[in-house]
């Protein structure tokens, strides 16, 4: 028998067949809940890695440029180009809601509208790959937002992926099976003292009879 | 400005922090650069950022990978999101790294790679 100390009592009976309703939907709730989440996260995994690849790729030509530009200009002279941006970034966050699970949207606004106007230097000084390493920065920074979108969101489904699991399993392979246990050990235990009482009704019933067979013989040799 | 929590529609900033010659790039696009150098450093700063109401950091994988201890904290957290990029030196494969640990989380085995 399991661990479980219950009292065998039909009030007990019932309220444990409640508990195992509710275990039982709360089980199905919960598994439906995890699959659905499952979908959801590995659309966004998926969209994450790619978007990775992208932006890993993007960075590292941006870096190519910088590493020339670095090499023909003065370390000084990339400080002052850089120093004072034209551009600015603000960023509008929302929420969206996947299954009970917050997860970020990012909106950027930029300062001005021109997407080009990001050179915060004049070309006499710099070199043209200085040029080009900003415009693939540019390039590369919407899809860096989504990156971080989708990775703050993949971060957070896999948390509550992990936690919905654990639930989902504690149901299955504990909750469930306790509460099972228990309502058969009550069933087999008030069924049991149910056939004693029969029994016992069955002997007192036979040894009344006895006892009225007694009487009545008594009586009978007592007449006679 | 108030950390993203529970904000919906307050604007956020974006922050990059790195080694300067891998991050100065990024002041050029209007985004918030903070050279470090050294790890105390960086998850002192790091902290400070979050509490500045930053809801994206950008960290380059050197430096990632040595306050790993810090990120960590914030990984269960809606916001700030902490994105790894590859410095100067090229990508490390952390930031792919991440994204697996996080399918071996829900998953419970890596079905990806």
């Amino acid at each position: 028998m399991d661990a479980m100390q219950v009292n065998p009592t039909r009030m007990e009976l019932t309220r444990l067949k409640k508990r195992l309703v509710t275990a039982l939907r709360g089980h199905k709730l919960l598994k439906d809940k995890r699959d659905e989440l499952m979908r959801q996260f590995l659309e966004i995994v998926r969209e994450n890695k790619a978007l990775r690849q992208k932006v890993e790729q993007g960075i590292e030509e941006a870096n190519r440029y910088f590493i020339v530009a670095r090499s023909v200009m003065q370390k000084e002279a990339l400080s002052v180009a850089l120093m004072a941006p034209k551009q600015q970034v603000k960023l509008e966050v929302g929420k969206k809601n996947v299954m009970s699970v917050d997860i970020p949207r990012f909106t950027a606004k930029t300062r001005t509208d021109d997407p080009n106007d990001i050179y915060s230097y004049g070309y006499a000084f710099t070199s043209g790959d200085l040029d080009g390493a900003v415009r693939a920065l540019a390039q590369v920074l919407p899809d860096m937002l989504r990156l971080a979108e989708s990775e703050k969101s993949a971060q957070l489904l896999a948390a509550e992926i992990e936690k919905t699991r654990r639930r989902v399993n504690a149901l299955e392979h504990v909750m469930i099976p306790e509460l099972q246990d228990s309502i058969r050990y009550i069933t087999m235990k008030l069924d049991e003292n149910e056939r004693s009482n029969l029994t016992r009704l069955m002997k007192v019933k036979d040894m009344m009879i006895a006892q009225k067979i007694r009487e009545d013989q008594a009586r009978s040799e007592a007449a006679g | 400005m108030s950390s993203g929590k529970g904000c919906v529609n307050c604007m956020d900033k974006i922050g990059v922090l790195g080694d300067y010659d891998s991050i100065c790039g990024y002041s050029v696009l209007g985004l918030d650069i903070f050279p470090v150098v050294e790890a105390g450093e960086a998850a002192a700063t790091l902290r400070k950022l979050v509490v500045g109401g930053y809801a994206i950091l950008y960290i380059t994988e050197e430096l990632f990978q040595q306050i790993q201890s810090t990120v960590d904290r914030y990984k269960d957290d809606y916001l700030p999101a902490i994105i790894p990029i590859p410095g100067q030196g090229g990508s490390l494969g952390i930031g792919m790294g991440l994204v697996n640990q996080s399918v071996e989380r829900a998953v419970g085995s890596d079905i990806l790679s």
